[in-house]
């Protein structure tokens, strides 16, 4: 046990708990498959952190790479702009498909031990204002795909989730998400992304209180409110860190299969932006001093529908050419949170009345953050 | 055997449908296999995300595609 415990992590703790559980219920006949369980924690540790040490080191080298690559090995002159839009396509590249692998199998690990059921019982009968902040947090970390929403939907305001806190899960889910995150903190830096993270939240949890305030249970499509509830299901499985593991690598084919050439798209425009484009391009267009951005960028994002993915390395070309951080921000959130398919899917389960009231308060927050930041930044 | 599949028709809704059709079909089963995607029906039956696969009236698998070797365990 002993070159476990140095980790620290929790991962291997929760790993310890589950072997002194399962040594218990074990026969001592099965003395010898406990040693060889135990090797395999041991050896699989030991690979997680040479993985990880593996991990750092080759990130480390992806600067002075892009230097020696763009400016010796093709002899691009430094500062010119093609050697400019080279080195940064370079660079980016690899660093954004790096972090993106890191971070969406750990998320993908950490998702093995949400499910929406889980989410569901623990949002049941919380009290509106901590229930909407659970609820934007679960919506982080539940793993859920977009054409689950209706399903859940039902299932949320069956168990008594109030209305309010489950659209906060609604408008979290997709808005804050690893991919979005990791991209901006990638292309843009850990502030924004921190911004872009406490704001998302923000909108989510605020929107989704001040729905709760109308008491509009009643907008609600009535065949749904007329269906009773099913039964609760208990599905008790008990995942290994095999299967956990598994499940990380699942979402790293899955989400990084899917994202990898909107990434390298999006890097590519963002090279030969950054090489070519003058700086301060969009900054009559979208700058900080032309108030009407605001809303004009929402009300562009609403009807666009792009993935985090697609979205950011358009959000990088505008912030790089001088459009006003509020306002991009805006239009990233009006893009991911507030778009026509979305609105058609929940269609099904709210009347028009409440949709309306949907689009007016995320809408507005969503302005709300967009002038608060060009304001403040 | 009844089996019960539910999904909206995204893509992993046809995938869980496919690998349920090849275990179906290389364990040798008669094996009734509905689709269902109607909302309402899925929430009679609690399930919350999809896809979701049911057989014979108990839930073995929700929000994610099985693999055939799963379905395969559950079936046979």
């Amino acid at each position: 046990m002993e070159p476990i415990k140095p980790t620290g992590c929790c991962g291997a703790d929760a790993e310890l708990h589950q072997v002194t559980g399962e040594e218990k219920q074990n026969e001592p006949s099965e003395q010898n498959e406990q040693g060889e369980q135990k090797k395999q924690k041991i050896k699989r540790v030991a690979w997680g952190i040479f993985g990880i040490a593996l991990w750092f080191v080759l990130y480390k080298q992806l600067l002075p790479f892009s230097h020696w690559f763009a400016y010796s090995l093709l002899g691009l002159t430094p500062g010119s702009h093609l050697g400019e839009a080279v080195q940064f396509f370079v660079y980016d590249t690899p660093k954004v498909m790096m972090l993106l692998l890191l971070i969406v199998f750990t998320v993908g690990i950490l998702r093995s031990f949400f499910t929406p059921e889980k989410t569901r019982s623990l949002l049941a009968g919380k009290r509106e204002i901590t229930g909407n902040v659970m609820a934007a947090g679960l919506g982080i970390v539940t793993p859920f795909c977009s054409c689950s929403a209706v399903p859940l939907f039902i299932g949320f305001v069956q168990a008594g989730v109030p209305l309010g806190v489950t659209l906060s899960f609604l408008i979290a889910a997709p808005m804050v998400n690893e991919v979005a995150l990791v991209l901006l903190y990638g292309l843009l830096g850990w502030k924004v992304a921190g911004l872009y993270l406490v704001t998302g939240l923000a909108v989510a949890i605020v929107s989704g209180w001040i729905i709760g305030r109308f008491n509009m249970e009643s907008s609600i499509e009535d065949w749904v409110r007329e269906i009773r509830a099913g039964e609760q299901l208990d599905m008790d499985t008990q995942l290994t860190w095999t299967d956990r593991i598994e499940q990380g690598k699942e979402a790293v084919r899955d989400i990084v299969g899917k994202v990898w050439p909107y990434v390298i798209a999006g890097i590519g425009v963002g090279a030969t932006i950054h090489g070519y484009v003058p700086e301060d391009f969009m900054a009559a267009v979208m700058g900080k001093d032309a108030w009407w951005s605001v809303p004009g960028a929402v009300l562009v994002g609403i009807p666009m529908y792009s993935n985090a993915a697609g979205i950011v390395p358009i959000v990088e070309a505008l912030l790089g050419k001088g459009a006003a951080l509020g306002t991009v921000l805006a239009f990233m959130m009006s893009v991911i949170a507030l778009s026509l398919p979305e609105i058609v899917i929940l269609r099904k389960v709210l009347k028009p009345k409440l949709i309306g009231v949907f689009i007016a308060v995320v809408g507005g927050g969503i302005l709300l953050t967009g002038f608060l930041f060009n304001l403040i930044i | 055997m009844n089996i019960k599949i539910c999904g909206p028709g995204c893509k992993k809704c046809e995938q869980a449908t496919e690998a349920v059709r090849e275990a179906v079909a290389e364990a040798g089963l008669e094996a009734e296999i509905e689709k269902i995607s109607d909302f309402a029906e899925m929430a009679k039956l609690g399930v919350l995300s999809t896809p979701a696969v049911i057989i014979d009236g108990q839930v073995k698998c929700v929000g994610k595609a099985p693999s055939k070797k799963e379905i395969l365990s559950w079936i046979v």
